[in-house]
């Protein structure tokens, strides 16, 4: 038996006993323990370290809120920390270590900052990390060599650096209700909603749903509520429209009654079932949410409040109740209203000691005074507890008369011997979900505490969430929630009758005991009330300074605990009312998250592949591929042994000498048809189209609405009211977005329609002299000759067997052709054309040799059309039609887009013939002070096998002015620096004659 | 966030992308008025509260909407086609093929 399990009662399983470790010892445990509460069981009260002062800390409450047991678990070689123990499952094989000490949590050298309280006090950091300002030290970085030292004292747990090999899952749901709390308020809910056949989700945090149902010691419907709870969850499970969600906290509250929740699936266990992820994240779209959320106990502030075995009454109520745990041998109690005489009841029913019941109030209730005449010790109202004794565990408390009113001590203090204080600030209502679909949360003077604010969402609240305390008013009303909720009328029905006990939760309006010594506010931030008062003397006077200045509510916990007292003492400070100073909204998530569920199966590389329809052939035939956006294309097919450089350079050779073969499906397509097709087509382009030929391609250039240019590709008149609009790969998404909002939003009355259809066609250009031969040799049902298929002509034919659709034009400045069929037959007709092209040594080349080739004739491509140049700066203003006004004909000639300093197009020969990179500058001169003045950048660079010497595209200030002069090229992060010639950017056949040919 | 296309119904909005102001309007094609131009490019209105702005059911139809929220409280008043808005001047000037 371990030392502080009851010999009876709780809601474990005593017949089932766990084995975990802590801090290396190991424990037992039984099934239905939290690590909490298996720790207190075996009398450990010392869970951690403080995160700043290093003070020893114990466990203060029973839930989620818990700000002091943080603890890390460990498995394998991955490390969790910041897991409140009170949340944590124990399982067997459990590993837990407790965190922020060194060298252990017995001995912890960091507990010197106990001694420097006033350095550490609030805006520490904001006034230590400043540096020196004056000595030797002044203006060095001697203060960021000591803030590493200090930021491994300060902290809570330590993550791991292993990769955390857990699963996660994401899941939708839709529902009517969402009922958030499985309390007495959320199951009445439930089941009032799921009676009217409607679709409900009931989420709870805690493995047993039932809240406060689970370690009440009241009675509900003739039965333990424990057993009344269990007996209306089996129930609700046994519906078809219910769906229960354990151990899932509903975190965030989002527009479109749209809720996050997180289910901690397979937390308490060692290892999740075959096919169970670690954590799942919901997200819950639902016609109307019940908040049955219930409340949060609120410490009290007075000097040594944070000493182990000082805990919430509530807390000690439930390891008494629901775990059968004596936290302690001898009790005390401190309480600014009756609720906590509920747990005193508890403790004496299980066998506990009470040594005395200090009540700060002067005057109580009878039913409060009658149980503390039932429990026995000693009772002390009008007294408050003014320090706590003991080192790592409380051995006893100092306690002096107390006015209420006035909140003077008076009298000589006296000590009472006792290792475990209840504490209890009075309650304030889980509100966080609502503050986030809502407006201002309300003050209430009597609860002392901010209500749920008005909803500007579809929720409706129930229970301790509407700071009403009792179990009876719960029931009713979580009753009337479900049905407003389901949408069905109010209805009274007989209510499951419980027990009255008569106490009253109002507190009274004091929550901080003004003596010497630290009081703390904010346990797991370590702010003490003297810091908040301090942050009040530097002038913070907003809480949202406050809380930033002081840290307050800023931890794991985010102030659920140290919200109310902290703005309590503000008040105070300020001599104004809780409701003028304020609140800070609650934000999501309520709860920590792990990331990992938000992201869940999207990790790694997941964007999606694209793949032309030749990709397997190019994978057989040698070819490195290479990354364009989505897209993979062939880089270069090398031979053994052949450098990058010396394959692109005889492919490109091969093509300008003979015949090549490129894959161009990642083009991208757009179908443009209907009777204004060619209308819409002058309007988004600069030149024109409707004038085009049936059977014939032109070049075209579009502009952005700003003027600078947006795209450029061929467009092909296949009838006449059909057009085959070609984009760059990059652009191709882009251009149809722009073009749909133009025809959609612009000119709806155009009779267009646009579809993509880049993944429809497969694309292979044949270029080189040889290439009408190779054509000729394959083709049937058209001629490729000059007379059928010239410049820019369109024919239509087959190449063994399959349809195809050929159009003559080049990028590569070769004789060339472009072969389109549809996606199935790609690698068909690409084989067909390789098979016929073998007599005159085709080869397939790469972007490699495609880039070299477009250099060497000046095209532009996505590097030069960068979102910053004009048509006239790559010297396409030929291509601006001056008869008609298109996209971006009126933006494009204003100021700043024409005349001197515009960057243009040139071509750049290094002298040196040394390979120069893109993104290089150039500069007029080369300065021995380092690089400045840029005139330009080098935007591709290649080695031309046509003119045997490295050239490079540029855009340079003023630059077809500067053809012919000199300049440097100055690339400081390669160390590459020399002299370059600047020229035309038609390096090669700039008449075009060889494609003309 | 949810936004009821006219055609497809309530969708979430990442089938959606923002497609900008909606409260531009097009100047004619032909005009040169540099002002207005510049206006329709560049100037946007950022109002807290009630705004008109253009979404693309980019995941969907493909529609553009014109879709009136409120930028404090994410409501969404209205939903419309951007077509029926009228954000262009009229091209009275040139004749469509449809009527050609």
């Amino acid at each position: 038996m371990s030392p502080r399990r009851a010999v009876s009662g709780g809601r474990i399983d005593r017949l089932r006993t766990i084995r975990f470790t802590f801090d290396g010892h190991s424990y037992t445990g039984h099934a239905g323990d939290t690590l909490a509460s298996a720790l207190l069981a075996n009398g450990v009260t010392l869970f951690g370290r403080s995160f700043k002062y290093h003070r020893p800390r114990g466990v203060l409450t029973a839930g989620v809120e818990e700000p002091n047991a943080l603890v890390t678990v460990l498995s394998g070689a991955v490390r969790e920390p910041n897991i409140p123990a009170t949340m944590l499952e124990v399982y067997d094989g459990l590993i837990a270590e407790s965190q922020n000490r060194f060298p252990s949590l017995e001995y912890d050298v960091g507990a010197i900052n106990q001694l420097g309280g006033k350095l550490l006090g609030a805006g520490f950091y904001y006034k230590t990390f400043m540096g020196p300002v004056i000595g030797p030290l002044k203006g060095t970085r001697f203060w960021m060599f000591c803030e590493h030292f200090i930021r491994r004292a300060a902290g809570l747990g330590r993550a791991g650096t292993e990769r955390e090999p857990s699963r996660y899952e994401r899941m939708n749901a839709f529902c009517d209700v969402l009922v958030v709390g499985a309390g007495p308020a959320g199951l009445m809910a439930a089941k009032a909603a799921a009676d009217k056949g409607v679709r409900v989700i009931l989420a709870d945090l805690d493995a047993n749903p039932g809240g406060s149902a689970n370690w009440s010691d009241e009675t509900i419907d003739g039965m333990a509520a424990a057993d009344w709870a269990a007996e209306t969850v089996r129930e609700l499970k046994a519906r078809e429209n219910v769906r229960m969600l354990p151990r899932t906290t509903v975190w965030g509250y989002y527009d479109n009654n749209t809720l996050a929740a997180l289910e901690r699936v397979a937390d308490h266990k060692l290892a999740p079932a075959k096919g169970e992820p670690r954590h799942r994240q919901w997200t819950i779209r639902t016609g109307a949410v019940v908040l049955a959320t219930g409340a949060l106990e609120r410490p009290l502030v007075f000097p040594g409040n944070d000493r182990p075995g000082v805990m919430l009454a509530s807390a000690v109520e439930r390891y008494v109740n629901q775990y059968g745990v004596l936290p302690g041998r001898k009790f005390a109690i401190f309480t600014n209203n009756d609720s906590a005489y509920r747990a005193a009841l508890a403790l004496k029913k299980a066998g506990g000691e009470i040594a005395a019941i200090v009540d700060l109030r002067e005057k109580i209730s009878p039913a409060a005074r009658e149980i503390a005449g039932k429990v026995g010790g000693a009772h002390h109202t009008g007294h408050a507890v003014i320090d706590t004794e003991g080192g790592k565990q409380l051995t006893g408390i100092k306690v002096q008369r107390f006015d209420d009113r006035t909140g003077v001590l008076s009298d000589d203090p006296r000590n009472i011997p006792a290792d475990c204080l209840l504490i209890s600030g009075g309650w304030s209502p889980t509100i966080h979900l609502a503050s986030q679909a809502g407006l201002n949360p309300v003050w209430s003077d009597e609860l002392q505490a901010f209500l749920p604010p008005q909803a500007t969402q579809n929720w409706v609240g129930a229970g301790g969430f509407n700071g009403g305390f009792t179990t009876a008013g719960a029931l009713a009303e979580g009753h009337a929630a479900g049905l407003k909720a389901a949408g069905a009328p109010a209805a009274a029905i007989e209510l499951p009758a419980v027990d009255d006990d008569g106490l009253d939760p109002k507190p009274a309006p004091v929550l901080e005991i003004k003596a010497k010594g630290k009081a703390f506010v904010d346990h797991q931030h370590d702010v003490t009330a003297d810091d908040v008062r301090l942050a009040h003397q530097e002038g913070f006077v907003s809480v949202e300074h406050l809380k930033r200045y002081t840290t307050l509510g800023m931890a794991t916990d985010q102030g659920k605990s140290s919200n109310v007292p902290g703005l309590a003492i503000m008040a105070d400070a300020l001599g104004k009312q809780i409701p003028e100073v304020g609140t800070t909204r609650f934000r999501p998530p309520f709860a920590p998250v792990s990331v990992g569920s938000l992201a869940a199966e999207r990790y790694g590389d997941i964007r999606p592949d694209r793949l032309t329809p030749m990709h397997d052939w190019h994978l057989e035939n040698g070819a490195t591929m290479y990354g364009a956006g989505l897209w993979h294309r062939p880089m270069i097919y090398a031979l053994p042994g052949e450098t990058v450089e010396q394959a692109y350079v005889r492919e490109t050779k091969t093509v300008r000498e003979g015949v090549g073969l490129v894959d161009v499906s990642t083009l991208g397509k757009i179908a443009v048809q209907g009777p204004d097709a060619g209308e819409f087509l002058d309007r988004v382009y600069t030149n024109m189209f409707s004038t085009l030929a049936v059977g014939k391609a032109r070049y075209g250039l579009m502009l952005r609405e700003d003027g600078l240019v947006l795209d450029d590709g061929t467009t092909w008149r296949l009838g006449q009211h059909d057009f085959l609009m070609t984009t760059t790969t990059a652009n191709a998404g882009k251009v149809m977005q722009h073009l749909e909002y133009l025809l959609d939003v612009v000119w709806p009355e155009l009779k267009v329609q646009l579809t993509s259809v880049t993944d429809q066609w497969a694309g292979a250009a044949i270029a080189g002299p040889k290439s009408r031969d190779v054509l000729a040799a394959c083709l049937t049902g058209t001629k490729a000759d000059n007379e059928t298929l010239p410049f820019m002509g369109i024919v239509r034919g087959e190449i063994d067997g399959a349809p195809v659709m050929i159009c003559r034009l080049s990028f590569s400045g070769e004789l060339a052709y472009e072969v389109y069929c549809g996606a199935g037959h790609g690698t068909h007709v690409w084989e067909a054309l390789m098979k016929a092209g073998k007599p005159f040594g085709i080869v397939p080349y790469g972007l490699e040799a495609l880039g070299t080739m477009r250099i060497e004739k000046g095209h532009v491509t996505g590097a030069e059309i960068d979102g910053r140049t004009t048509a006239r700066d790559l010297h396409l203003d030929w291509m601006l039609s001056k008869k008609k006004p298109f996209v971006g004909s009126a933006m494009m000639d204003r100021e700043g887009l024409v005349g001197e300093g515009r960057l243009q197009l040139v071509g750049i020969v290094p002298l040196n013939n040394r390979p120069v990179n893109g993104g290089a500058h150039i500069v007029e001169e080369l300065y021995e002070d380092g690089p400045r003045d840029s005139i330009g950048h080098v935007t591709a660079m290649c080695y031309s096998p046509t003119l045997g010497k490295y050239i490079a595209l540029a855009l340079v200030k003023d630059g077809k002015s500067r053809r012919g002069t000199r300049a440097f090229v100055s690339d400081p992060l390669r160390k590459r620096f020399g002299p370059v010639e600047i020229v035309s950017h038609h390096f090669y056949d700039p008449e075009g004659n060889r494609m003309h040919g | 966030m949810l936004i009821t296309c006219p055609y497809c119904g309530p969708r979430d909005v990442s089938e959606y992308s923002y497609q900008g102001d909606g409260n531009r309007t097009r100047p004619d094609p032909a005009s040169t008025d540099q002002e207005a131009w510049n206006a329709y490019v560049y100037d946007r209105l950022n109002p807290r509260g009630e705004h008109h702005e253009i979404w693309q059911h980019s995941g969907g139809c493909r529609a553009h909407l014109k879709v009136t929220r409120n930028t404090l409280t994410h409501v969404i008043s209205s939903v419309g086609f951007a077509r029926d808005a009228g954000h262009r001047k009229s091209d009275g000037h040139r004749k469509t093929g449809a009527e050609a």
